[in-house]
């Protein structure tokens, strides 16, 4: 029997297509958002309110990931913004080499943001690489303030987290400081908006958060050229 | 259920390993699973029975090394084991802490029987 010495992450194929992503995002010079969250926490509405608070000033684009349907791709495209849709069948996330084919048929030269719709769910999507800038996180106030802790590689690995749909709070019995404290618990380093997408509360906040986050990207990529 | 798709990822790892060194009919393959990784052991064990049918991994054990989570505070160097309760805020001084291990998911090595000597 031999023993051969292997060394080797298993996500490495995922993370050499996420670097060769991340390559042309960065020489295009535009910032990529990997936006994830559980199904239903308001990801697409999210969406919908950002591009109608930027679409004046930035060229934008959506990538949508769901198991079946387009119907995400159809709302964005309702607002006057290219999207297009990866259907993944029955895998639970996007990965790399998807985004990688997305590219092929979908061009995104010359955009400032190009926001990834991950698919819902608080688990998989945490562990794949897009090859993103940003990863924001969502977690609607109606899942329960102990979301964080239990789904907390997810609430870690990201550098947003925007506490959604915060009008409902009173009516779902959650404390909305707890579930912050859990985030900080989690996440110590992480930014974090409470908004609701329904009524526009603390929609304002996020938005000038993201174009200093464009600006900041397309002020690197110039120093770089 | 994304660990189908990591035991593929091991099973093309282990495959490529075993190619390049002409060796046939892995027998293990050894991986180190981190505990703050969103993989689980009993899941990848099963996927893992799917995933190397038809390949030189079809008669293979996994066998999984569990790597605990650990985390330090780069100001105080506290060490503390987070896993009841994931805070990773230092008890002492109350600035973030650092996974140090635990986000492991590495494949160490196969073993396998040496078959093809001729080159």
């Amino acid at each position: 029997m031999d023993r051969i010495a292997v060394q080797t992450n298993v996500l490495k194929a995922n993370q050499e297509a996420a670097t060769e992503n991340r390559r042309l995002f960065e020489r295009e010079g535009m910032l990529v958002i990997n936006l994830m969250s559980a199904p239903g926490a308001g990801k697409t509405s999210l969406l919908e309110a950002t591009i109608r608070g930027l679409r004046d000033r930035y060229r934008l684009a959506v990538i949508e990931g769901d198991l079946q349907t387009d119907l995400d791709a159809q709302r964005i495209r309702a607002l006057g913004t290219r999207s297009h849709q990866i259907t993944t069948g029955t895998v639970c996330h996007l990965d790399a080499r998807m985004i990688a084919r997305a590219l092929a048929e979908f061009p995104v030269q010359g955009l400032d943001l190009l926001v990834i719709e991950n698919v819902g769910n608080l688990i998989c999507p945490a562990s794949y690489d897009l090859g993103e800038g940003l990863r924001v996180v969502i977690c609607s106030v109606a899942e329960g303030p102990e979301k964080p802790k239990k789904y907390p590689v997810m609430f870690h690995k990201t550098d947003v987290v925007l506490l959604n749909k915060t009008d409902l709070a009173a009516a779902s019995g959650v404390d909305l400081r707890e579930l912050e404290t859990n985030v900080r618990e989690v996440n110590p380093m992480a930014t974090v908006f409470p908004v609701s997408c329904r009524t526009g509360t603390g929609l304002e906040a996020w938005i000038t958060w993201l174009q200093d986050a464009i600006a900041s990207r397309t002020i690197a990529a110039a120093a770089r050229t | 259920m994304h660990e189908l798709s990591i035991a593929q990822s091991i099973v093309e790892i282990a495959e490529a390993n075993a190619r390049e060194r002409k060796v046939q009919c892995i027998q293990t393959v050894k991986i180190r699973l981190g505990e703050f990784t969103t993989v689980v052991p009993e899941a990848l064990d099963f996927a893992f029975e799917i995933a190397r049918r038809g390949t030189l991994a079809e008669n293979a054990r996994l066998e999984i090394e569990s790597v605990p989570m650990v985390v330090h505070c780069v100001a105080c160097g506290t060490v503390t084991d987070p896993v009841r309760d994931v805070c990773l805020i230092c008890p002492q001084c109350g600035l973030p802490l650092e996974v140090i291990s635990g986000e492991e998911l590495q494949v160490e090595y196969i073993e396998a029987e040496s078959v093809a000597r001729s080159v």
